[in-house]
């Protein structure tokens, strides 16, 4: 069936509740209203109000409230509604979502996935449109995902509800209706902490997730025009990450742009960037690049495109590295 | 009995007055073997904390957050608990870990550093001791919000200080119970500090009790110093959860004795002769007058209760003083369901760092 991310993140939740009575989902508007962007139509009609929940409006009693779930032995999937809305929940996340597994060595666990729309791009209001990914990639005990296409959202989004690690699932609004795309009925994974090479190429990768690889395709087919090869690799899953994907790939080509719309300071960039340099510095014919957004608070809408990378902006890197 | 006393009138529930008296229309009268069983896990939670206070003087335990004057609230509360419900502590809770079967070597391997104490042994349905304050209570209620889910019959019980009262996620915790009806029981030690904060500057609501009014739900201030109104509200709370009647939040008013933990000075912000009118109220020495009362108290039931405290205590420390420390592999193992390669990596090159290998 052809489908947008957002309708394959609802097969996904549908099919998940459908098949494990202990999945629950909740959330604020999830239940009656199905979501803002309409995540979990239908799901409040078809599965009732006891396992979509709308709760009240609070994060953090949202997310703890999913780890006492999690302890009965439930499979939570709560939504914090805008990415820019998760930080009251921080400190559950950080303090108990990370790591009760290991505060219990293993008595208690935390199989929850916490889903969110996040990035730039949709020209939405003030505090919708950061990517702060890399704070949750810095805390031992999570797993971050972020997919790209409809096929990927759904396979990803059910592994991450089968996992018995907590799962900051990242959904890229700007991907959300973006394209269509062939997804089948049934249930079925993508797995968790694999890289996909998306393009294959000869000259120099491209790492990019979410709503960066269109940006990195469009780039690939520009640079193309010029002569120049470009792989990508979409990490997926940000952390823990699949750094042999990315080595193969850049031992290959010899050259590596990360591409990402987060800050470049302490972003996932650096932490690539360094993987890189550890592990195939002799490689390399040219410096790692980083294509990022700049170190500065989001622009309100108006001025958003400023922000994140585009394809001029990727290509001119590309070139760069060439030229090195 | 909760709702003879409403908190916005200013009432508590009290059984025992300072010379163990009972009030004869209150008293619970419960079964004497559970009334010397009440006293005799209070005289071995005081025991066992004085113990770790010394051992923590002694460079045998590291920071601790002693339980002197809790006694009451947390044997009477625990002791009303059945097996099958749920425990979210918070980190002064020594009486009812103690009461709901925890084994005091884990307790003390928690405070000395060593993740062994951190495993809840199978079959008892205890979270972790919780040191981000107030943060175990939305967990409550997801258990709660669970047990409804799965129709287990089953109250789930949070417990925290005055200071929590303040945090966000009481808040949160207490709101979403109420709206959705969980059977949980929050039990609030308002024990008139938040280290040298005293409780005015927690709120100004002349009761933490009253506080549940807003959420929708029943809410009692009990004397925290008495045993048996303690158990008496508990265990009315308990029932109320488990039979589908909501939540319930009890304030038990009482008194930290000792500082907030052994890296603090309490003399600095409070005076002895606080303290002092506070000693008269204890817990433990009013309880063994109701007992003396009825007949159930005696020097040699004393003696008795004393040489197995002491001998379970001594037990519990020569067995965590016994167990070595974390493995390097242990403190790895248990970051992810399966450890990623990167991890496995990061703990081969610290073994390697390691004289002789793994250690």
């Amino acid at each position: 069936m052809i489908m947008t991310m957002v309708q394959a993140i609802n097969r996904a939740l549908a099919g998940e509740l459908e098949r494990d009575d202990r999945v629950v989902v909740f959330g604020e508007d999830v239940g009656r209203d199905g979501g803002v962007f309409r995540a979990t139509e239908g799901l409040f009609d078809r599965f009732g109000p006891a396992r979509v929940m709308d709760t009240p409006l609070a994060e953090s009693g949202a997310v703890g409230a999913a780890i006492g779930m999690a302890a009965l032995g439930l499979r939570p999937v709560p939504e914090i509604q805008f990415m820019g809305f998760i930080y009251p929940a921080f400190n559950q996340i950080v303090s108990h979502v990370a790591r009760i597994r290991n505060r219990t060595r293993g008595r208690f666990t935390a199989p929850i996935t916490i889903r969110t729309p996040y990035g730039a791009g949709v020209k939405a209001l003030e505090h919708h449109s950061e990517s702060t990914e890399a704070l949750f990639c810095h805390l031992p005990g999570l797993t971050v995902v972020v997919p790209s296409t409809p096929y990927e959202a759904k396979g990803l989004l059910a592994a991450s509800i089968r996992s018995d690690d907590p799962v900051i699932f990242l959904e890229p609004t700007r991907l959300y209706r973006a394209e269509k795309q062939e997804v089948p009925e049934e249930p079925y994974e993508v797995p968790l902490r694999q890289a996909a090479v998306v393009r294959e190429g000869r000259d120099l990768t491209v790492v990019a997730w979410g709503a960066m690889i269109p940006v990195a395709r469009e780039t690939a087919a520009a640079a193309e025009a010029q002569g120049v090869s470009v792989e990508i690799v979409d990490l997926r899953t940000l952390s823990p990450m699949d750094r042999s994907t990315i080595l193969a790939s850049v031992r290959k080509t010899g050259r590596a742009i990360v591409l990402h719309e987060a800050p470049k300071t302490c972003g996932l960039g650096a932490e690539i960037a360094a993987t890189i340099g550890e592990s195939a510095l002799l490689s390399l014919k040219a410096p790692v690049a980083r294509v990022t957004a700049p170190d500065i608070t989001v622009p309100l809408a108006k001025r958003e495109d400023l922000y994140y990378p585009n394809p001029d902006r990727v290509l001119r890197a590309v070139r760069r590295l060439m030229e090195y | 009995m909760i709702e003879r006393f409403d908190p916005l009138k200013g009432e508590r529930l009290r059984i025992l007055d300072e010379e163990g008296r009972a009030a004869p229309d209150l008293d619970p009268r419960l079964a004497d073997d559970l009334l010397r069983t009440l006293y005799e896990l209070m005289a071995r939670t005081r025991l066992a904390d004085t113990k770790a206070l010394r051992l923590q003087r002694q460079g045998r335990m590291g920071t601790y957050a002693p339980s002197l004057g809790h006694e009451a609230t947390q044997v009477g509360l625990a002791a009303a608990m059945s097996r099958e419900d749920w425990f979210f502590p918070y980190f002064r809770d020594l009486g009812a870990f103690l009461t709901l079967g925890f084994p005091l070597a884990d307790y003390y391997h928690f405070w000395m550093g060593n993740e062994a104490g951190m495993r809840t042994p199978d079959g008892l349905n205890i979270f972790p001791i919780s040191i981000p304050v107030g943060s175990q209570i939305p967990q409550a209620v997801g258990a709660g919000m669970a047990a409804k889910y799965r129709q287990l019959p089953i109250a789930v019980v949070a417990t925290f200080g005055d200071g929590a009262t303040s945090e966000g996620d009481f808040h949160e915790g207490l709101n979403m119970a109420g709206v959705f009806h969980t059977p949980n029981v929050f039990v609030c030690l308002d024990n008139q500090f938040a280290i040298s904060v005293p409780r005015a500057r927690q709120s100004a609501a002349p009761t933490l009790a009253q506080k549940a009014i807003a959420y929708g739900f029943a809410g009692v201030q009990i004397d925290g110093n008495d045993v048996l109104a303690v158990f008496a509200a508990a265990r009315e709370a308990l029932a109320t959860a488990r039979s589908g009647g909501g939540p319930t939040l009890i304030e038990a008013f009482t008194y930290r004795m000792g500082d907030h933990t052994t890296s603090d000075d309490a003399s600095r912000y409070r005076s002895k002769d606080e303290v002092q009118q506070w000693e008269r109220r204890d817990p433990i020495a009013r309880f063994r007058q109701y007992l003396q009362g009825r007949g159930l108290w005696s020097e040699a039931f004393e003696t008795e209760v004393q040489a197995r405290a002491a001998d379970l205590v001594e037990k519990a420390v020569a067995e965590a003083e016994a167990r070595p420390p974390a493995s390097p592999d242990d403190i790895f193992a248990y970051t992810f369901a399966v450890m990623p390669p990167d991890l496995a990596a990061q703990l081969a090159e610290l073994k390697a760092t390691l004289p002789g290998g793994a250690r």
